[in-house]
């Protein structure tokens, strides 16, 4: 991957996948320049014992083929610049879930950058339409956020936060919010 | 400055729309986004396919869905097209500049790109 927003795109279908109907994306970058992403879900969870082997390359749910990458990419783009990556999962009845917490320090070289994060998240949401999306994006300029239940408000019913049309608002909506936090 | 009431416009343009739409399939645009298709590009891949829909106003006609690892990650991105009462068809190793292509061609215009297809690749 050669963006952390890939790595985040790729991870965050994981979430889906265990069935979750709401997932928070959210990337924090303090003062001292290390960067913290979150991705919470309620998803199924995981167990302990595949919590333990969701980090090695030849242990993967999918069916196609024999081996995931997923979470041993954002892993070691995490342990590159000296962060890390932490898995909190649990799999109990009516409060399953799972926490992952990658810490990157953006001023190592090897840090990848973010990318197109905006991307990432238009895709995700246009991908789940059903599933409530909120993401926050902080650095000491400010916040760009975007939470798909204050969309769906407005839509309601009829009209799929995949169609086309929306997801090209939603881009605009977020890329304009980068741009005002940036320039100031 | 976009905001909640231009979306609150959109829709309402849009459920116009949707009483035409009623009774016709829409053609179906599939992209791979397993890890294999994002790595390989597949995300700017979709962007182009969701942005040239958009703007070539073909929101009613398509209907733009992902999908996980399809088994021929050496051949992502890919993307497949489904449409009423024709052969599926496979496009591979795509870009953003091809995928535009063949919504200008292919979901605008009705003409398949033979050249970014499957088939062509195996013939090489």
């Amino acid at each position: 991957m050669k963006e952390l927003s890939l790595n985040i795109l790729d991870v965050t279908k994981n979430s889906v996948t265990a069935g979750a109907d709401k997932i928070e994306i959210t990337l924090r970058t303090a003062a001292d320049g290390w960067l913290t992403f979150t991705l919470r879900d309620n998803g199924c969870g995981m167990s302990e014992e595949v919590q333990k082997r969701v980090t090695d390359p030849f242990y993967t749910t999918r069916t196609t083929r024999k081996v995931g990458m997923g979470l041993p990419l954002l892993k070691m783009a995490a342990e590159q610049t000296g962060g890390e990556l932490r898995i909190d999962s649990s799999t109990e009845k009516g409060k399953s879930g799972t926490l992952l917490t990658a810490t990157f320090d953006t001023g190592s070289i090897d840090f990848m950058p973010i990318g197109d994060i905006v991307s990432t998240v238009c895709i995700l949401i246009s991908g789940s339409p059903e599933v409530r999306f909120v993401f926050l994006d902080e650095t000491e300029k400010g916040s760009v956020s975007l939470d798909t239940d204050e969309l769906k408000a407005v839509l309601g019913e009829d009209i799929s936060l995949a169609e086309p049309e929306i997801v090209a608002w939603m881009e605009g909506y977020l890329r304009e919010q980068y741009a005002e936090r940036d320039t100031e | 400055m976009k905001s909640l009431a231009e979306l609150a416009a959109i829709k309402e343009r849009m459920q116009k729309n949707v009483v035409i739409r009623e009774g016709e399939a829409r053609t179906r645009v599939v992209v791979g986004m397993a890890t294999c298709g994002i790595a390989a590009g597949a995300r700017p891949v979709l962007a182009a396919f969701v942005n040239g829909v958009a703007n070539a106003d073909l929101n009613d006609k398509i209907m733009i869905t992902q999908t996980g690892c399809i088994g021929i990650c050496q051949y992502e991105p890919v993307v497949e097209v489904y449409e009423d009462g024709k052969e599926k068809v496979t496009y591979v190793k795509l870009d953003a500049a091809k995928a535009a292509e063949i919504v200008e061609k292919h979901l605008k215009g009705g003409n398949v790109v033979a050249e970014y297809t499957i088939g062509a690749y195996k013939k090489d």
